[in-house]
């Protein structure tokens, strides 16, 4: 059985939080500046002009790209043969949020209950979703989540009979009432089936997926090329100033269902899309 | 924001209520001055001390309010990075702001119908600064001090002094709402604001 220790895991997290909150991923560059091409409205091109000199601002001095440096949320593919040793994975992946987001200069934002609402003061605890996999690694996959953006998400228990049209209906309906509120251009992360839970998680999994890589099922991936025509005629583009790109991603997560249900759940993702990945 | 070419430079506070009044949705414009930082817990406390009878911790005549919560400064920067945050978690506080004569407030996307119609003949204006870009928004406050509730962290009241700090009036006087007027030749669908 192959070890990894708490410490390694620990310093991953902290190192991912630290890039992350500075620097986009490299596909999400080369959306925004395809985005800069293909915006046709002025204002909306202008805004997109901003966000790339924002990004190329923070990376340069360590500023973080967005001052909301977001909820850490935590993709652990645990192999099966993989021993963590040392102590707890989940501390481990808290300590390492701890100490990424204080080296980083970067906000806390996490609270202790819902309801008190008194700051954690480090951005702990994370949000950690395990996968057990054949295997003897850990993959360890991030994303800083922000709340303006995740506030604009939603789920329904549709109606089978509401079919494709009616998912269709919703995702634009909630990509179009997101609009400026979430910072456009857009990354809606789309979760179809499962269950109630299931469809919010596939749709978190999704806006992990790099821009420009469609669903394995070619069905899927027809949908997400409509989905993404669609979301961009709602004519909210660029934050919400008009024009043509109001999102730069549709990516679609499925799952079976029950033979009743139609789930479908949209996880708005910001342009402040700051996702690491690293395999131990 | 627009074209900044076409941005008209502003002080704030705002020299008088006509300055206010004449702004037009649309209007891109670069603020310079003094504006005070608040969100929602900093509303809410504020409004819960005047109905105790205390004195607001900041002017609000003719002043701005940043819905901002910054990260922290690294040493020898006086702000990290500053970009604003959504305006509607605001809306329930906003109205007894502009009655007391509040002159505008900088935040990101749409107000509820009763925050525009407040704003509707008063002389208020609601801006937006472009969302996410922290770190370049940072870099036009050049100092910032913390000047009430500091255990709020983040969420603290504190005084900034900008210079050349770009926005775009979103809602005026008139009742006109920029994202609406913006939007609306772009738009192919049904869906909307
Ligand atoms: S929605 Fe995204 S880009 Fe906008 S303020 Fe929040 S984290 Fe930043």
């Amino acid at each position: 059985m192959r070890e990894v220790h708490v410490d390694a895991i620990a310093s991953a997290i902290s190192e991912m939080c630290q890039s992350a909150g500075v620097a986009l991923t490299d596909d999400m560059l080369q959306a925004l500046e395809k985005a800069y091409r293909d915006e046709q409205s002025p204002l909306g091109r202008h805004a997109i002009r901003i966000l790339l000199d924002n990004a190329r601002l923070a990376t340069a001095t360590g500023v973080p790209y967005c001052q909301d440096c977001g909820v850490a949320i935590v993709f652990a593919r645990v192999g099966q043969d993989c021993h963590v040793v040392g102590g707890a994975l989940s501390e481990a992946i808290n300590e390492g949020v701890r100490c990424g987001f204080a080296a980083g200069y970067m906000r806390a934002s996490m609270l202790q209950s819902p309801l008190d609402r008194r700051n954690t003061g480090d951005n702990t605890p994370a949000v950690i979703h395990y996968d057990v996999v054949p295997g003897d690694r850990l993959e360890l996959a991030i994303t800083l989540k922000g709340g303006g953006s995740e506030n604009m998400s939603r789920q329904a228990m549709l109606k089978p009979a509401d079919g494709v049209e009616g998912v269709k209906r919703f995702v634009v309906e909630t990509v179009a009432n997101a609009g400026p509120n979430a910072c456009p251009p857009l990354v809606p992360g789309i979760g179809l089936g499962g269950t109630f839970d299931k469809s919010t998680y596939l749709a978190k999994k999704a806006i992990m997926r790099p821009i420009g890589e469609f669903n394995p099922d070619p069905a899927i991936a027809e949908l997400e090329k409509e989905l993404l025509v669609l979301c961009n005629e709602t004519g909210v583009g660029p934050q919400g100033l008009g024009g043509i790109v109001t999102c730069l991603w549709t990516p679609i997560e499925v799952y079976p269902c029950h033979v009743t249900a139609l789930p479908v759940a949209v996880n708005i993702q910001c342009h402040a899309n700051r996702r690491r990945e690293v395999i131990l | 924001m627009s074209q900044t070419e076409h941005a008209r430079s502003i002080r704030i506070p705002f020299e008088s209520s006509q300055v206010i009044r004449d702004l037009r949705a649309g209007d891109a414009l670069l603020l310079s001055g003094v504006m005070y930082t608040a969100r929602d817990a900093a509303h809410q406390r504020m409004l819960q001390g005047l109905e105790r009878g205390e004195e607001l911790p900041i002017p609000v005549e003719r002043e701005v309010i940043y819905y901002v919560g910054p990260t922290p400064p690294r040493p020898g920067q006086a702000i990290g990075s500053a970009g604003p945050t959504t305006a509607y978690r605001m809306d329930p506080y906003t109205p007894q702001f502009i009655e007391m004569g509040l002159g505008g407030a900088i935040g990101k996307g749409y107000r509820a119908a009763e925050v525009r119609e407040a704003i509707r003949g008063r002389a208020f204006a609601y801006m937006a600064a472009i969302g996410g870009a922290g770190a370049l928004l940072g870099r036009c406050i050049k100092e910032a001090s913390v000047i009430a509730y500091e255990d709020l962290g983040t969420e603290a009241i504190r005084r900034l002094v900008i210079e050349d700090f770009p926005v775009i009036v979103i809602n005026d006087t008139l009742g006109s709402d920029f994202y609406e007027v913006a939007q609306e030749p772009w738009r192919r669908t049904g869906g909307g604001g």
